[in-house]
């Protein structure tokens, strides 16, 4: 665990849509250390692939900033610099439509090693080989076309591509919601590798908990477009703290009754989500929570810090109980 | 034990393709007993969606074809080498949920009248007045827990929630008071929040109506909670069948066993590399048992001779020659 | 070695593809008779002077003894009012038609594709703007109005029918990228590469043009002929080919002064014509039948 290597302060992207404002992001505020895995989980509208694209630089975002390792990085892609480029790369979900179906894999991989690089052509594919040989995958799969690969091969496609400018920072946006168990066992096994390998820092987005349990080591949740609890992976699974965090670990599907006898009890899942459009006043999750009070209908909570790597936002933690929290 | 409601005999389906003929289902058989829930697992391209269609009788017949076996519904023959005689039947007896509830609504139409269009068309429905018609349609909406009937009858397609959408197809499906209900992954396409409240409406539904119901899913987690029964299925054939209880405190087929592993645990522990290969080329699949070629358990016999499913509970076969003589 | 087993592989699945999308095309007879009917005016085209009959007569020849002759097995087509075979005047008039569709068609692809690419990759700014509001101004005259003007102001022949043509038929292709290439825009690898830094160079040429070439293919067929058809139109009124060439709408032209009695004179060239059209429209039709479902 190093040093901080992007921090993001009270980062919002807001869309403005012919029915009203998308408040996608409305104040989200998160450090991520090198070398370390930031889960993001969150549900839809919660707006977790919006901070993955504003951070990885596909929309400008609204209000904050963004610092990476020290520089102030609050603009969007096509103004920042190609060395900035190279270091923040982003995996996309959906294998299908994140590689372009009419080039082959060796142009697909070829384009970024070309930018990055002042080899000659002979060379690059040289580079192309042993890119597709550290992400696993077969060098003869270089002439093969998107569609004559499985789904977690292409998307190891993307994670070679996103490696081919060596970056230091990796977006990952669900990378494995689209897969098959088996498949996505083995992408993210390879992942960690990399991650090991490369000393790569990766932002996670999922709303699989289960994944982030085995792979993150620090864990954020979104609800509508706003954090609801941050702590390390140890502590959140121990102690939920967040009412929705609560109903989300209760709504896991599982395999064992040792996993089972993890989950919360006293919390079931109800309620729709809300349309970011149409956001509650006072706490967004007012609605659904089963432990709600008054104060909760008026007044939008605050994140307070727990301690120095936890902080929850709810009025239940607001006056009193800092330290431990165990709330059965 | 109550009756068996649904039998499929060594059911085998094929897909003509420009390249031959893709032999997709090699010998499934399932029983499905009376106010049953059983689950049909396994992964993308294994199969399941295609002996879905089948039963239900909404699989194309070009390009696909049924190679041999037959399904029988209560006695009666629904399926065998065709369904042109048996179309009827089907729409009575067997009713179907989709993956994706937004590409099963029709979005030009109300969803109310989608509902009542197929109320009209079930066994029972002929007789019914227009106006009974529409009062079946509104409890089928309370009954799947949607708020303010009256307006969701209203409402098109695009005006609802994907979790609301997936209930007026619970809703269609269940309306018609069929003996067997199949859900092909009714919850893929809903957040994990949203997912758990409409798999335990489901459950309640089924319960209160006997209906018997198969749950075909790839989420092994989701069919733990749900079936009593568990067929797992790979590439075409099935592998393991138990009760959902044995499947998971005992899994046999290094497929299951791989399976498990390969899924991230709330217990924490790490996550398996997964199981290495790819699925089967349909076109010319293994002579033997199908996993054969990335089974780590494989042995010589395993390439060339398909095994036979053997008991090694009760109530619990698994079709792999490691438990062969035991 | 290795490059070299890999690149068989290459040409290896290349081939395939090519023997599945003929599978595709084969599936449809109506099809497969469109790809023998241009197949077929192609080859009589380009072996005119062989394959015809008489080819002397598609130049100045004159021959009143043998005029106006109904069809029969000497002339199948029956002779015009200057002896002349119409047959072989139909295939050499075959030549004009194909040079007309191919020409214009070769000009205005590239133009139109890439103006098209630009403008909607670019869209939101003023070189959207700039080439999507020119390109309404040429949609919004009439072709043939447009093509009749042009041709009136310069010297009536078949290079500034061509000329005519192409100018106002660019735009058609320019629109129909605009639209593919504006959603394009939007899809993952395009985010990816401009993520990656690559420049707008390739993105346009590498990533999003060659998404865009099944519908411009299938339109190219479609377009030849409606692009004979107009250059036909401009002939039958003077403008394009001149006699004594024998161009096909020329000639129908100079019959039609005959009808009803000489009725051959006008109408053999006419079924020409819909013999040539039809063929491109049908194997457009194929074309695009194949080609729509190699989509992603």
């Amino acid at each position: 665990m190093g040093k901080e290597i992007l921090t993001v302060v009270d980062l919002k992207k807001h869309f403005g849509t012919p029915f009203g404002t998308v408040r996608a992001v409305d104040g989200v505020s998160l450090s991520v250390r090198e070398g370390e895995t930031l889960g993001l989980v969150g549900e839809s509208g919660s707006g977790k692939s919006t901070v993955a694209y504003v951070i990885s630089g596909i929309y400008r975002p609204t209000e904050g900033s963004i610092r990476y390792r020290e520089h102030e990085i609050t603009k969007a892609t096509k103004k920042r610099s190609r060395s900035l480029k190279k270091e923040i790369q982003i995996v996309f979900q959906d294998p299908g439509s994140s590689l372009n179906p009419r080039r082959s894999i060796k142009q697909i991989l070829g384009g970024p090693i070309r930018v990055y690089s002042d080899r000659k052509t002979t060379q690059w594919s040289n580079v192309v080989a042993a890119l597709l040989e550290t992400v696993g995958l077969p060098i003869e799969y270089m002439h093969k076309y998107p569609r004559e690969l499985g789904g977690g091969e292409k998307q190891m496609v993307a994670v070679a591509r996103a490696l081919a400018t060596n970056p230091s920072f990796v977006v990952l946006d669900e990378p494995t919601s689209a897969l098959d168990v088996s498949v996505q066992a083995n992408v993210i096994t390879s992942l960690m590798e990399l991650q090991n390998e490369f000393e790569l820092t990766y932002l996670f987005i999922t709303h699989d908990l289960s994944l982030m349990r085995n792979m993150a080591t620090s864990v954020a949740i979104m609800y509508l477009g706003k954090l609801c609890e941050v702590a390390t992976t140890e502590d959140f699974f121990q102690s939920p703290l967040h009412p929705y965090t609560r109903m989300l670990l209760s709504s896991i599907p599982t395999v064992s009754d040792e996993e089972e006898a993890l989950k919360p009890k006293t919390i079931q899942s109800s309620g729709e989500i809300p349309s970011p459009i149409n956001i509650p006043p006072g706490c967004s999750f007012h609605l659904r929570c089963p432990e709600k009070e008054g104060i909760c209908t008026r007044v939008d909570p605050i994140m307070i810090d727990m301690d120095e790597t936890r902080s929850v936002r709810c009025h239940l933690y607001t006056e009193s109980s800092r330290g431990s929290a165990e709330r059965e | 034990m109550t009756r068996e409601l649904l039998q499929v005999h060594n059911l085998r389906v094929g897909y003509k393709v420009f390249d031959g003929m893709l032999q997709v289902l090699d010998g499934i058989d399932i029983t499905l007993c009376g106010s049953e829930r059983i689950g049909l697992v396994g992964e993308t391209g294994c199969g399941k969606t295609t002996t879905a269609k089948t039963v239900a009788g909404v699989l194309s017949i070009p390009p696909a074809s049924i190679l041999a076996g037959d399904v029988y519904c209560g006695g009666s023959l629904l399926v065998k080498g065709g369904f042109s005689r048996f179309k009827r039947d089907f729409a009575r007896r067997v009713s179907m949920i989709y993956q994706d509830p937004t590409a099963a609504l029709n979005p030009v139409f109300t969803v109310g009248a989608q509902l009542m269009d197929a109320i009209k068309h079930s066994t029972f429905g002929g007789q019914l007045s227009a106006g009974a018609i529409r009062q079946r349609a509104l409890k089928a909406f309370e009954d799947v827990a949607l708020p303010d009937p009256e307006r969701i009858l209203k409402s098109y397609p695009v005006q609802l929630s994907g979790g609301m959408r997936q209930r007026v197809c619970i809703a269609m499906a269940l309306a018609v008071d069929s003996e067997i209900l199949i859900a092909d992954e009714p919850t893929t396409s809903l957040d994990v929040t949203i997912q758990d409240q409409v798999l335990r409406l489901l459950g309640q539904l089924v319960e209160d109506r006997e209906t018997a119901t198969i749950l075909i899913s790839h989420s092994l987690g989701l069919v733990r909670t749900w079936t009593e029964h568990v067929y797992v299925m790979y590439g075409g054939t099935l592998m393991e069948a138990a009760r959902t209880q044995s499947l998971f405190e005992n899994p046999k087929h290094p497929y299951t066993q791989g399976l498990i592993a390969a899924i991230p645990k709330l217990t924490g522990g790490g996550i398996s590399r997964g199981i290495p290969g790819r699925i089967p080329d349909y076109l010319n699949p293994p002579k033997g048992c199908r996993f054969s070629p990335r089974c780590p358990n494989a042995m010589p016999v395993c390439d060339s001779e398909r095994p036979a499913p053997i008991d090694v509970e009760p109530d619990h076969w698994v079709k792999c020659h490691l438990y062969q003589e035991g | 070695m290795e490059r070299n087993l890999s690149r068989r592989e290459a040409l290896q699945a290349t081939y395939k593809s090519f023997r599945r999308g003929w599978y595709k095309f084969s599936r449809n007879p109506l099809s497969v008779l469109g790809l023998v009917m241009v197949l077929a005016i192609v080859f009589v085209a380009i072996l005119a002077p062989y394959v015809s009959p008489f080819p002397k007569h598609a130049g100045r020849y004159v021959c009143f003894k043998d005029a106006t002759q109904p069809p029969s097995l000497n002339h199948l087509c029956g002779t015009d009012v200057f002896g002349r075979d119409i047959l072989s005047r139909i295939l050499f008039g075959y030549r004009f038609s194909l040079m007309m569709g191919v020409v214009v068609l070769v000009l205005v692809t590239p133009v139109g594709v890439v103006l098209g690419v630009i403008a909607g990759y670019m869209k939101g700014t003023w070189i959207e703007t700039l080439i999507m509001r020119v390109t309404d101004v040429f949609v919004s005259v009439p072709a043939l109005v447009l093509a009749l003007a042009i041709c009136s102001v310069l010297t009536p022949n078949i290079m500034n029918a061509m000329l005519a043509v192409s100018l106002m038929w660019w735009p058609w292709y320019t629109r129909l990228v605009y639209g593919l290439a504006s959603s394009l825009r939007t899809e993952f690898f395009v985010q990816a590469s401009e993520a990656a830094g690559m420049s707008k160079f390739y993105i346009l040429f590498r990533e999003i043009l060659p998404n865009c070439l099944s519908p411009v293919f299938t339109k190219m067929a479609l377009d030849m002929g409606v692009v004979m058809i107009l250059g036909a139109s401009l002939s039958f009124v003077g403008l394009g080919v001149q006699p004594p060439k024998p161009g096909l709408g020329t000639m129908v032209a100079d019959g039609a002064k005959y009808l009803p009695d000489l009725w051959w004179i006008a109408m053999f060239p006419a079924l020409a014509i819909v013999f040539v059209v039809m063929g491109f429209n049908l194997l457009g039709d194929g074309i695009r039948d194949v080609v729509a479902v190699e989509e992603v």
